[in-house]
């Protein structure tokens, strides 16, 4: 094996683009490891980390473009670039027939005073500059970036409140405006529901089981994650459910967050009784006395919220959502199908999730029910799995965490680590059900059912052939109208043996059931 | 004092329009839901580098 590098000066393309391109690479024969990246101090690090580092690499910029390769010789590597070389170019050739694009945001706006919303994904470092402009000149921003400091956010935040616009983020997975999905959300048909959250899954699920119980949303406010952590205070979750107040087709509010701190809790549920608006409060795993002592409906999960706010949306008294949406005897019947072929020692679950508020949810009730869930981002520390990619007993996993996400996309639109970490968990003897979630919706993989479903027959066949039987079970976060519509992926699970449920809660509940024998 | 209804006016009640700045597949998703969005062709800035950047944004700050 031999490392050699190639630098192109002054080229640049976005990470995404790139890291297709090295996901391709990757697969040619004689290319152990490959890195395709802007010269940025991270994929500097990255590099070394992944025994890449050479010579050729001292001295490049964030604007120069790094082919570097673990290759069997020479041969490979000629072959390598060439193949990187034809993937850019034709990018390069889908985009000569555009228009010339501005070169710098300040020269967008100016060009465009009617645009009213500016997206930005470009790295974190860089993108604090971009929303202080944008800001100053009255635009709204969704601030998709992560690694934006608190102090940064903080100050983005009240820069817009006193401007009185919005600063959906940062690292903003989500957010629907006018009826557009941005970055990653699903299509919902418009209707009377108004959400403000500071979950990027827990909006996508509140918001495509409101459209999948024949209601929609006006609009769904992204926040980011930190917006009610004591140092942010709920800026934009507050400035949002005043602006979702004031909004004559809004009837029902809607607030999906991580338990927040107390005395920020306190400001929003202020803010959200004075609205007059009936309000539905999702803090995921907090408890009902706050949201009750301010007159407003508490959730217990993300899909008891949706369907309580369809409910208060058609004027009805909201009621909890029930265990299971499908009749009891078809849970008894899938029960006691999935179980018959199981060996006694098949007993623990293992969740690989693609998206954090969904994994959040699955573990916090399956502790409920095992008393403490591994994971590598558990719920209380002592569960913190040694080695992430070694599961212990019931365990979930979130696969969107910054350790499986370094150089390479998402799993919500790369599966591979998760078809391959599915092969894995079937080795183990004492696994009784895999427990996955599927997310749907604009920026997801064009087929995440279909990039599952050959590591869904293995992992079947591998324990049958050890004569156990395995259980899968999945949710799909999505709608009809989604770029991949829902029956289909549903379709394709179900033709590979997976048990589909309406939505996560009820795909947790059945694996519970699953594994205790019902 | 600009009220929170700015949000309403110029944002619910107005028809979407987009810059997008950074992953372009975003822009092409909006494209495909009929919204209008402007590219920027973005580079980063000073090279990438902190130093620079630092220095770049105190000139910008004088401007």
């Amino acid at each position: 094996m031999t490392v050699k590098t190639l630098v192109k000066k002054n080229s640049y393309y976005d990470s995404v683009t790139l890291m297709i391109i090295t996901n391709d690479i990757k697969k040619l024969d004689g290319v152990e490891e490959v890195l395709v990246g802007m010269g940025t101090e991270h994929n500097i690090a990255l590099a070394k980390d992944l025994g890449l580092f050479t010579s050729e690499l001292e001295g490049v910029t964030a604007n120069d473009l790094i082919i570097s390769m673990k290759v069997a010789d020479e041969g490979v590597f000629e072959k390598a670039v060439a193949k990187v070389e034809e993937l850019l170019s034709s990018k390069q050739e889908e985009e000569e027939g555009e228009e010339v694009k501005p070169q710098s945001i300040d020269s967008a706006m100016d060009a465009n005073p009617d645009a009213n919303l500016v997206l930005i994904s470009v790295p974190g470092q860089f993108a604090a500059r971009e929303a202080r402009k944008a800001l100053l000149k009255d635009r709204h921003v969704h601030l998709f970036s992560d690694n934006v400091t608190i102090e940064e956010e903080l100050e983005l935040k009240k820069l817009a409140h006193e401007r009185g616009l919005l600063v959906m983020g940062p690292d903003c997975g989500t957010a629907i405006i006018n009826g557009a999905a941005l970055a990653f959300a699903n299509v919902v048909a418009k209707g009377p529901i108004g959400i403000v959250a500071a979950s990027g899954t827990g909006a996508q699920e509140t918001s495509t089981i409101i459209a999948k119980n024949g209601s929609g949303i006006t609009q769904l406010i992204g926040t980011g994650g930190r917006d009610l952590k004591e140092a942010i205070g709920g800026i934009m979750m507050i400035d949002g459910i005043k602006a979702l107040a004031e909004d004559p087709d809004t009837k029902v509010i809607l607030l999906v967050s991580k338990p927040p701190a107390e005395s920020v809790a306190r400001k929003v549920l202020d803010v959200a009784k004075e609205t007059g608006k009936p309000v539905v409060v999702h803090f995921i795993g907090g408890t009902a006395e706050l949201v009750n002592e301010y007159g407003l409906v508490f959730s217990e999960s993300l899909e008891d919220a949706a369907v309580k706010a369809v409910a208060l949306s058609k004027g009805e008294e909201p009621k909890d959502a029930p265990e299971f949406s499908i009749p009891r005897e078809k849970v008894e019947e899938i029960v006691k199908r999935e179980t018959e072929g199981m060996k006694p020692e098949q007993k623990y679950i293992r969740g690989l999730y693609s998206g954090g508020t969904l994994c959040d949810e699955a573990m916090l009730f399956m502790t409920r029910e095992f008393g403490g869930v591994y994971s590598n981002a558990p719920l209380s520390p002592e569960f913190k799995l040694e080695d992430s990619l070694k599961s212990k007993e019931h365990t979930v996993i979130d696969l969107g965490e910054d350790e499986f996400t370094v150089g390479r996309p998402h799993p919500m639109i790369d599966s591979t680590l998760r078809a391959e970490r599915i092969e894995e968990e079937a080795k183990d003897p004492e696994v009784a059900v895999i427990l996955l979630d599927v997310v749907l919706g604009y920026g997801s993989n064009p087929d995440p059912a279909g990039s599952l479903l050959d590591a869904i027959k293995k992992a079947k066949e591998e324990a049958t052939k050890d004569g156990r039987y395995l259980s899968v079970v999945a949710s799909v976060c999505g709608t009809e109208d989604d770029p991949q519509p829902l029956s289909e992926q549903v379709r394709k699970l179900e033709s590979a043996g997976v048990v589909v449920m309406p939505s996560n809660i009820q795909a947790v509940r059945m694996a519970i059931k699953i594994a205790k024998r019902g | 004092m600009i009220t929170i209804s700015k949000i309403n006016e110029t944002l619910f009640g107005k028809k979407l329009k987009v810059i997008n700045i950074g992953l372009e597949s975003f822009a092409e998703d909006l494209r495909k839901q009929g919204v209008k969005v402007i590219e920027v062709d973005w580079r980063p800035p000073a090279k990438g580098k902190k130093e620079l950047l630092d220095l770049l944004d105190k000139l910008e700050a004088l401007k």
